[in-house]
């Protein structure tokens, strides 16, 4: 495993292109374009003012620069460094913006979820979608790209429209019996639409794609319910994670309750392996206190290492009590990701931030815990492999595969604490985030298994 | 007591005045006639014998009056006892009854006390419960309160939601309708030149043609998406009835008993073992059905692939196949409970259970014998270890030895090791009489070089210093010699120490500063000295090495494993030998 040198990075803004030949990142104002293989600068843009929010193009040809105080968006070129485009919402305020799928549309989210913008860079068209709500996932596009769902309040009901994105079509609109819906999402084969409640209402609605409702699932009431969902990447499995601390898995066919994965504070699951991060502090010696020694160790000093121990079962898994007086309580499932060869999901429980939980979906079973040291930022699949990689906001970066469990030092200088993670579309590099740097990690395929092997030991 | 006061008064009353004298006497026999016959007595024996014989009485009634009167009164007496007894008894009894008595009314009164606390406490209860029960109502009038409040807050806070949300779209409403009045200036594109669609093409009109178009497209793709799971069903549904099949044709296998199938055929032979006349004119007629069915299976199975009818039949099939491979297991099972009681009873089982149990006593019997071959051989082993040991100390040390090989080996170092002992014992005494020898010879040579020396000293010539030079030579080859004796018991340092004296009289003896150097000389020889009386001293110096072992344990440990060495082997030994003892 190697790694890059520290770059500056701000906000958080950092992306590689689709097609995984640039990195884009912002730094203040000025948004720089690399090479991701040889990591020189290719351009250099600086636009009016510090970029909040940007996003590449589904054809890397373009990146959307958004200035959201400004109510600004620029748009830059890879292939014509002088061309330009800026988009001016005026007084009415911006407060998210996207490319559309097709790369040539730009859909602005005005303040007070008023209206949403749509701007042709083809035709320099503007045109309006009024009504959509602001909740926690308003609008989605299909995978393929052909249609995007958005959801919409009208006269206190809600509604979802269905929209082609090739000319922003209206396909189909249709009212969805939920009390204040809270999210639409696409199945990854853009034929069934998930639509859930806001947490005061247990409550999965699906439907097809020419609108008819399919089935509805509710697992309980009278609680808080979803908290978060998420597609299986075939489409056969839809995980639906709630504040009561389950992950309920339904099936495509039936729609009904496949399995279902609790999150308990006692593992005795017999075929679950439970992986503890265990840290060591390096002992220094008398003899090491020497000045010029401190100064080269300065960096490893305050880092403490760490290794993964098994643990013998049963396990007892930490558990923050929630203060369930407060709004959003800290409790319940809130990310879920499936790996890409849908063998794998991967769940972190809110009052259980230090633990990330693995599960076989071909038994149905729990596979891994990791138990960290500190709460889990972020987790991501490998794009290509069953391979996860996760943060807790120290200098270490954490791997999980099938084969083991490894945790590598990031030997950046200058305590770099990676906040969040991202695979490049390969699965060869990660990109990690610190607060206002970012580094990258190459994968080695061969040496890797050795490694984890090791570590496991 | 009423006994012992009654001699006493009468002894009283004869001593006063006694009840019958000489004057009286007719009175008295006359009173105690009378007293007689009012008592039931025969008066008139004394009173016949009166007349006769005045004063005297007829002595023999008088006496069998006396008598009856005593016998009355020791029986009197006797039932007074007895009275005062059961007088004495009741007393007790009565006391008894009445602390019984007392007891019972304390307990009484307790009792008493007790169920008036208890209703009291009843009282209390009901009291409270009364309260509780008011309590509770007052609650539950408070919960329906509750309830409704929440209900009615709810109504209300969904109606306000409503309303501010219906107020927000309104402004909202507002908002959109005054920015497209006021034309906006600053909302904006500025493109440099406009870009191709991604895919190339122009965009289109919106018309009826294009929304067609966009239906059509998905419902495409629905239709699609079911094709695909359409398929993945069917492959599924595909392999299911493959499963059914195969599952089908086994069953059919194992029930029809057609010689050509090893299994059954198996079976067959099994049966056929059995015997059983019973079971086979019913599995023909099975059989026989199986194969009828088999061959129409045959025909049919192209057909029924898709075939509503076929997988009917498919179905009905294996439920029926299923029913009969049950009734058949039933039916074995029946059986061989029906063989097994019959065997039974024909006295069959015994054999094999004579035959197990024999074989079992004999194992055991076998067990047995090796647990005592074992244990002989456990004692021989330990005789063997025993029996060469000079002491209990080696006994010990070998006690640890394993096998006999390493017992062995032992052996023969530790014989090795004594062999060593006893040549450096015979050297070192060697050595301490040749220490005593040079004590004598440095001892005379010094007295000897003291007259020189007073002769020196008195001649003070110049040709004498060439002399004591050569003195010192030899003065100095001896110290050499002695270095080996020193060398025996000393540590190293010691050794080196040694050594200097030897360097450092060298040089001197050649820097002829006579006087001096040969006074230092003198001064310098009480090791000598010394290293020879602790020669001559064996125990002494034993003591020493002793010592010098604990210093330096480790050193010594790690050499005398190998027995070589010259001083260290004898330490070793030493060593060894304080151990043991």
């Amino acid at each position: 495993m190697n790694f890059s040198e520290v770059f500056k990075q701000s906000n958080q803004l950092c992306r590689v292109s689709p097609d995984g030949k640039y990195l884009a990142t912002c730094v203040q104002y000025r948004l720089v374009v690399r090479d991701v293989n040889t990591l020189q600068i290719l351009h250099l843009y600086t636009c009016l003012d510090q970029i909040v929010h940007m996003e590449w193009s589904s054809d890397s040809l373009f990146i959307l620069c958004a200035m959201y105080k400004r109510g600004l968006v620029q748009v830059w070129s890879l292939e014509q460094p002088d061309w330009y485009c800026k988009i001016d919402e005026g007084s009415i305020g911006l407060v998210s913006s996207r490319w559309s799928p097709d790369g040539r549309h730009i859909l602005n989210t005005t303040e007070f979820h008023l209206r949403v913008t749509v701007w042709s860079l083809c035709t320099k068209a503007v045109s309006y979608i009024k009504y959509p709500k602001a909740c926690q996932k308003g609008i989605d596009f299909s995978r393929d790209g052909c249609y995007m769902a958005l959801a919409e309040r009208r006269d206190c009901r809600d509604y979802v429209s269905v929209f082609v994105c090739d000319d922003w079509h209206l396909l189909r609109h249709f009212e969805t019996e939920t009390q204040d819906l809270a999210g639409v999402e696409w199945s990854p084969n853009g034929c069934v639409l998930a639509v859930w409640d806001s947490c005061l209402e247990y409550k999965v609605l699906l439907y097809s794609l020419d609108g008819r409702l399919l089935s509805t699932f509710s697992a309980y009431e009278w609680s808080l319910g979803i908290k978060s969902l998420a597609w299986s990447p075939s489409s056969q499995f839809l995980a639906i994670g709630s504040y009561d601390g389950k992950v309920r898995i339904l099936n495509h066919i039936t729609w009904k309750k496949v399995t279902e994965f609790d999150h308990p504070a006692t593992i005795n699951n017999t075929k679950a392996v439970v992986y503890k991060e265990v840290e060591r502090k390096p002992v220094v010696g008398s003899a090491d206190l020497s000045i010029q020694h401190h100064i080269t160790m300065g960096s490893t000093l305050f880092n403490t290492q760490s290794k993964y121990e098994i643990c013998p079962l049963p396990v007892q898994v930490p558990v923050v009590k929630p203060d369930l007086d407060r709004a959003n309580p800290k409790v319940g499932v809130s990310s879920m990701a499936f790996s890409s060869d849908n063998r794998y999901l991967a769940t972190k429980n809110d009052n259980m931030a230090c633990v990330v939980w693995v599960w076989d979906m071909q038994r149905l079973g729990l596979l891994a815990v990791l138990e960290q040291t500190s709460a889990v930022r972020c987790f991501q699949w490998d794009p290509r492999r069953p391979r996860l990689a996760l943060c807790t906001g120290n200098a270490k970066l954490y791997l999980w595969s099938p084969a083991g469990c490894v945790s590598v030092q990031v030997p950046a200088e200058g305590g770099f604490q990676v906040q969040s993670v991202t695979w490049h579309c390969s699965g060869d590099s990660l990109i990690l985030l610190g607060k206002e740097q970012l580094c990258l990690c190459y994968m080695e395929v061969g040496e890797e298994e050795e490694e984890e092997d090791d570590d496991v030991k | 007591m009423h006994s012992s006061t009654m001699p006493l008064s009468k002894s009283s009353y004869n001593v006063l005045s006694a009840f019958c004298t000489e004057d009286n006497v007719p009175r008295c026999i006359s009173y105690i006639n009378q007293e007689m016959d009012s008592l039931g007595f025969s008066s008139a024996c004394i009173e016949a014998s009166s007349p006769e014989v005045s004063g005297g009485l007829n002595t023999v009634p008088a006496l069998n009056s006396m008598y009856e009167l005593l016998q009355m009164q020791r029986r009197s007496q006797h039932s007074l006892q007895e009275q005062e007894a059961e007088s004495l008894k009741s007393s007790s009894a009565l006391e008894y009854l009445q602390i019984t008595n007392s007891r019972l009314k304390d307990q009484l009164e307790l009792s008493k006390r007790e169920t008036s606390g208890l209703h009291e406490a009843e009282r209390q209860l009901q009291l409270k419960i009364k309260t509780l029960q008011n309590c509770l109502k007052t609650e539950k009038d408070e919960v329906q309160k509750l309830q409704s409040i929440i209900a009615s807050r709810s109504s209300q806070y969904s109606h306000d939601a409503k309303r501010k949300e219906r107020e927000s779209t309104k402004l909202k409403e507002r908002l959109n309708q005054l920015l497209v009045e006021k034309r906006d200036k600053k909302l904006a594109i500025d493109v440099l030149n406009y870009l191709g669609r991604a895919d190339g093409k122009r965009s289109q009109w919106k018309t009826g043609k294009v929304e067609a178009r966009h239906e059509g497209e998905m419902y495409r793709s629905l239709l699609s998406d079911y094709e695909v799971r359409h398929r993945a069903l069917m492959l599924e549904n595909v392999e299911l009835k493959k499963v059914l099949q195969q599952m089908k044709w086994e069953m059919v296998s194992i029930l029809s008993p057609s010689p050509r199938k090893p299994c059954s055929s198996f079976r067959d032979h099994v049966e056929d073992s059995l015997e059983l006349s019973t079971r086979s004119p019913l599995r023909d007629s099975t059989a026989g059905s199986d194969r009828d069915k088999e061959v129409g299976d045959c025909s049919r199975e192209t057909l029924d692939q898709s075939c509503e009818h076929a997988r009917e039949q498919l179905t009905n099939s294996i439920r029926q196949q299923w029913r009969r491979l049950k009734s058949h297991m039933e039916k074995l099972d029946s059986q061989a409970s029906l063989v097994q009681q019959s065997q039974q009873r024909a006295g069959k089982e015994l054999v094999p259970r004579q035959i197990h149990e024999e074989e079992m006593e004999r194992m055991r019997l076998e067990v047995q014998q090796c647990k005592d071959f074992i244990q002989t051989q456990q004692q021989l082993l330990q005789q063997q270890l025993n029996s060469p040991c000079y002491d209990d100390e080696t006994a010990a040390l070998l006690n640890d030895c394993y096998t006999l090989e390493e017992k062995e080996r032992l052996k023969e170092e530790w014989r090795l090791f004594d062999e060593q002992r006893r040549n450096f014992e015979r050297e070192r005494e060697n050595f301490t009489e040749a220490a005593i020898r040079l004590g004598y010879e440095k001892k005379a040579f010094e007295e000897d070089r003291a007259s020189w020396l007073k002769n020196q000293f008195l001649n003070m010539t110049p040709f004498v210093d060439r002399k004591r030079h050569s003195a010192s030579e030899t003065q100095h080859a001896l110290s050499t010699s002695s270095e080996p004796d020193m060398r025996i018991p000393s540590t190293p340092a010691r050794l080196t120490k040694s050594r200097t004296y030897a360097t450092f009289s060298t040089p001197k003896a050649i820097a002829g500063m006579p006087s001096t150097a040969d006074l230092y000389h003198t001064l310098r020889l009480i090791p000598d000295s010394s290293s020879s009386s602790r020669g001559s001293s064996k125990r002494g110096s034993w003591q020493e090495s002793n010592t010098i072992h604990s210093r330096e344990d480790s050193r010594v440990r790690s050499r005398d494993r190998y027995g070589g060495g010259d001083c260290c082997s004898i330490f070793s030994l030493g060593l060894e030998e304080n151990s043991l003892t």
